[in-house]
């Protein structure tokens, strides 16, 4: 391990170009702390995003040598072999300025997607007993752990190539949805998941399982949505 | 297109292609065995005229390849040209109605 990292990092919009930073190399250190410390130290122009620093809150995601990634638990002795790191936006998304893109999209297709919880019960009711064992309660045991960080949206080739297409997260939030039994709004969440712009656009290249953080596996997410949209429509109920 | 509309495409092109995975390796096994069997063309047409197993099995391969190819060429015209909406889906229809009779006329001129 060299002392010094040779760090390119992205500046200014869509049409910016790469500055190039040398940071000095620690132990156990992050490419968060790398970004924090030539924004703190070199240049405190630099615009960048995070907040918990322990990957809960799916902040500070940025692409890094040419992958996306949560920065705050990516050790930089992972991803520099060679002492040179390349920090940039996310990927398919409108950079707002440095390392901050603008995540409107990402979530707006969370609600295109119906990704909201439509209640079938009241606070008067009594509360739902949801068996932890039970097959739908299993099926998104880890679909539910996402943090909404726009990692496998980011990774996505469909959504490159189909600005339109929902991505990884927002149908892997909506198949956490159509699993819930608390849930009033199968139908139409199904009938929105579905078509060009829905699951079936999904190619299955697994980008996003494997860039996932968390380790989920939207991809199975989507297989689930492709199997619950398409028995729908054998019923005519899409 | 609605999205119960592209679901049934997509439907109709996952069972497309398992049927055409089951025909193409039935074509491919009989050509090479016909070949490595030292078949004249002229052998396979007795063999294949007036066939009614031989001319429903490749109805039914031109059908499979009718109604897969167009469902993945409205695909990728999406996705690779950005060539979307009414005149991508009429263009892709065409496509598959020329294979349609392009097929059917390659089945008549073998087996009838």
């Amino acid at each position: 391990m060299t002392a010094q990292l040779q760090v390119r990092v992205w500046r200014g919009g869509a049409d910016g170009h790469y500055q190039t930073y040398d940071v000095p190399r620690r132990d156990a250190q992050t490419v968060l702390d790398v970004v924090s410390f030539i924004q703190r130290r070199l240049d405190p122009t630099l615009a960048y995003r995070f907040a918990c620093r322990v990957g809960m809150c799916g902040s500070c995601a940025m692409s890094v040598n040419g992958r996306p990634c949560w920065t705050c638990r990516t050790h930089v002795s992972k991803v520099a072999p060679s002492d040179r790191l390349e920090i940039a936006p996310l990927a398919n998304l409108p950079i707002v300025r440095d390392l901050v893109t603008d995540m409107r999209e990402f979530f707006d297709k969370w609600a295109r997607a119906r990704g909201r919880f439509e209640p079938t019960r009241t606070r008067s009711d009594d509360l739902a007993r949801i068996e932890p064992a039970s097959p739908p309660r299993r099926a998104v045991d880890r679909a539910i752990e996402c943090i909404g960080c726009g990692v496998c949206y980011a990774a996505c080739d469909v959504v490159a190539w189909n600005a339109d297409y929902l991505g990884p997260a927002a149908l892997n939030r909506a198949w956490t949805l159509i699993n819930d039994a608390r849930d009033g709004a199968r139908r139409e969440r199904l009938s929105a998941v579905a078509g060009d712009a829905g699951c079936h656009a999904c190619h299955t290249h697994q980008t996003c399982t494997a860039r996932c953080p968390m380790h989920l596996a939207p991809t199975a997410s989507i297989a689930g949505l492709k199997r619950a949209t398409t028995i729908a429509a054998l019923r005519g109920e899409l | 297109m609605s999205n119960a509309a592209a679901t049934r495409l997509w439907l109709a092109q996952r069972a497309s292609a398992a049927v055409l995975a089951l025909c193409v390796a039935v074509h491919l096994a009989t050509m090479i065995l016909a070949v490595r069997g030292g078949l004249s063309a002229t052998e396979i047409l007795n063999r294949t005229r007036g066939s009614s197993a031989w001319a429903a099995f490749y109805a039914v391969f031109v059908l499979s390849v009718s109604i897969h190819v167009p469902i993945g060429l409205r695909t990728v015209a999406g996705e690779w040209l950005a060539w979307r909406g009414r005149a991508a889906d009429l263009t892709c229809l065409a496509v598959g109605i020329a294979l349609l009779v392009l097929g059917a006329l390659a089945i008549a001129a073998v087996t009838r």
